[in-house]
């Protein structure tokens, strides 16, 4: 009867899992069926039905690491941070060399957006909005979280006022309003930097593998992802023909292209995340989209003719700030699957420190071998 | 001045009757866990989280004399009774944002609940994947080690109610004293594979919290070197002030190359 079962689920299911404790049963089935008993010291096929916990399995495969617990907010925060954050330098840098005062003004807007929505999303993330305060009533430089909210909250007014000085001299030119414009648009500007490179340390001092182990490059990935969502943004507004932007453009595309090479030239475990699964085509989704796609459609522009060219700028940017969403997104998702993956502690611990490999721990106690009468 | 104080925890005493991890629900109000059935051995809660403060291992090995007492067909079995560790630096403590996270007179590391905001970012600070955010609640919370009964100058709950003394609980270095001569005892006793799990060469530094277990500590999801993700920071911060020089440095050469362009 049982038999018939599992033939059946067999044939009707080809991913039945006819894996090691099932062999294992039949094996114990015919040797009773041919010796009359069984020699073997009890039944312990893996996993079921007594599971083994090992140095290699950990405790029975349960993830040592909890799970990051942020809310959706989170990775759009990354998101609208960076760009608003290199859009902060961007119209800093387009003011100081006298570049056309649309630029600035848009470069302006965008990044006091940003710096509206940013805070916003990480109350909104934190449920109940006054707990946000808590987060100023101490500094702590170790912190990377610490360093990061003192980052939003004054990256906010100086965004603001210098975007607000900036209006005001929208009809006429005023030497004080300009003097206050450059003043807090370089504390923009600053802080701006900040926005567009904190996250990378942020996840990156974490204890979930993949974030821990890309600490080097994650800062300069996500300020390279930054700066040409910014930069997209405020080419959408308009600017397709600005020379500067792109550059920029082009740049920073460039550079995640570069970033993406050596993500996909990288075979470690920890990696593992953003190569496979949802979160890995989401990462490489986000890679190709900011990545090699507005290279190629921007160095096309750059040698199309006018009309052609502003609408390739065009879908490069459309490309740009969708990869740079898809980018935060997969690597917040991918350090969800690496917090969930058990194998990772148990394995980065032994890279890191090759004589602490599985394997090379002595437990002290030669494996016991049972008398012969104590199996029967 | 109050005594530094610690657990020490003694797998190859404890009989895995989780009488620890009722008496810490009990004492600190705590949710049940719901009524979960793993499959995969008979310990059914499976980790340390927001509402369990002590979670009872059951780790079973193949059967191995001398190991668990059982018969030779069944498997061996130790239990360990797993909380938080209260290093020595803590990843939590340091990651914190808040400053909720403290260190006590009695060296424990405490999370006021008054102050915590529900940023989560200790949770994934923690190498050891013991402090949860309660979702509902929105905030973090772990072991306090027992902050009110240590003050009011009772035992902890979980301690208090070990009816082996496999949880023992007194001043550290006291414990640690006592957990050196144990380790002796089992030795001679032929359990060579007892060990001291307290990670006092990384860069924890050490536990408050600390285990005498048999075997490899991975097996009971002990990280044989854990660090706390802080340290990694200082890189961190050059890559981003590397990045920050190149955005700064980029936008700057591409505006002024451009012109009014």
């Amino acid at each position: 009867m049982k038999d018939s079962a599992v033939s059946h689920r067999m044939e009707s299911d080809p991913d039945f899992d006819f894996s090691r404790r099932e062999r294992r049963l039949e094996a114990i089935r015919s040797q009773a069926f041919q010796t009359g008993h069984v020699d073997d010291v009890g039944i312990r096929p893996n996993g079921s039905p007594i599971p083994i916990a090992s140095p290699e399995a950990g405790y029975y495969e349960i993830p040592m690491l909890k799970e990051p617990q942020w809310s959706w907010e989170i990775p759009v925060y990354f998101f609208v941070g960076g760009a608003a954050g290199a859009a902060a330098v961007v119209a800093q840098f387009a003011q100081m060399t006298g570049a056309k005062s649309e630029i600035v003004s848009d470069a302006r807007t965008i990044a006091a957006l940003g710096s509206i929505l940013t805070p916003a999303l990480l109350v909104s993330d934190l449920g109940v909005p006054s707990r946000f305060l808590n987060m100023l009533r101490v500094f702590k430089l170790q912190s990377p979280m610490s360093v990061g909210v003192y980052i939003v909250s004054a990256f906010g007014p100086a965004t603001i006022l210098a975007k607000a000085a900036n209006y005001l001299q929208k009809n006429r030119s005023d030497g004080i309003l300009k003097v206050f414009e450059t003043t807090s648009g370089l504390f923009s500007a600053l802080f701006g930097l900040g926005m567009a490179t904190y996250t990378g340390v942020l996840i990156g001092s974490t204890a979930i593998p993949v974030w821990n182990e890309n600490i080097d490059s994650l800062p300069i990935h996500f300020a390279l992802s930054g700066l040409g969502a910014g930069v997209s943004a405020l080419q959408l507004m308009g600017h397709e023909d600005s020379r500067s932007l792109n550059v920029l453009g082009i740049a920073s595309s460039l550079g995640e292209t570069m970033e993406g090479v050596k993500l996909e030239s990288t075979f470690k475990p920890a990696n593992e995340p953003l190569k496979q699964g949802a979160s890995g085509v989401i990462t490489r989704l986000g890679g190709v989209l900011s990545g090699p796609l507005p290279l190629t459609l921007r160095v096309a522009a750059a040698f199309a003719d006018k009309k052609r060219s502003r609408q390739l700028v065009r879908a490069a940017s459309v490309a740009t700030i969708a990869g740079s969403f898809f980018t935060r997104l997969g690597w917040i998702r991918a350090g969800h699957v690496s917090a969930k993956d058990y194998r990772l502690p148990l394995q980065i611990e032994s890279e890191r420190h090759p004589e602490l490999a599985i394997g090379s721990v002595q437990t002290g106690s030669a494996p016991v071998q049972f008398p012969e009468s104590a199996t029967r | 001045m109050s005594t530094v104080t610690g657990f020490l925890t003694d797998s190859t005493l404890c009989i895995g009757c989780k009488a620890c991890e009722v008496a810490c629900k009990e004492w600190n109000d705590l949710g049940a866990d719901g009524l979960n059935w793993s499959g995969f051995s008979y310990d059914n809660t499976g980790a340390l989280g927001h509402s369990t403060w002590r979670h009872v291992k059951f780790v079973e090995h193949p059967p191995e004399l001398g190991h668990g007492g059982n018969s030779p067909e069944l498997a061996s079995w130790t239990f360990s009774s797993d909380v938080c560790k209260h290093c020595e630096n803590a990843g939590c403590l340091e990651a914190c944002p808040t400053g909720s996270i403290v260190r006590t007179e009695f060296g424990t590391v405490y999370v006021q609940p008054d102050i915590c905001n529900g940023c989560s970012y200790c949770v994934v600070a923690c190498p050891f994947g013991v402090i949860q955010r309660n979702k509902e609640d929105g905030r973090a919370f772990k072991c306090t080690f027992c902050y009110d009964r240590q003050r009011a100058g009772r035992t902890p709950a979980c301690a208090h109610a070990c009816p082996t003394e496999s949880i023992k609980f007194g001043p550290l270095d006291e414990l640690r004293a006592e957990a050196g001569r144990r380790i002796e005892d089992l030795h001679s006793k032929g359990m060579h594979d007892a060990t001291l799990y307290d990670p006092v060469d990384t860069s924890v530094g050490g536990i408050h919290a600390f285990f005498i277990t048999r075997g490899d500590p991975r097996q009971y999801n002990l990280p044989p070197q854990p660090e706390i993700p802080t340290i990694y920071a200082k890189q961190g911060w050059k890559s981003a002030a590397l990045g920050a020089g190149m955005l700064a440095v980029g936008t700057f050469l591409a505006f002024l190359g451009g012109g009014k362009r």
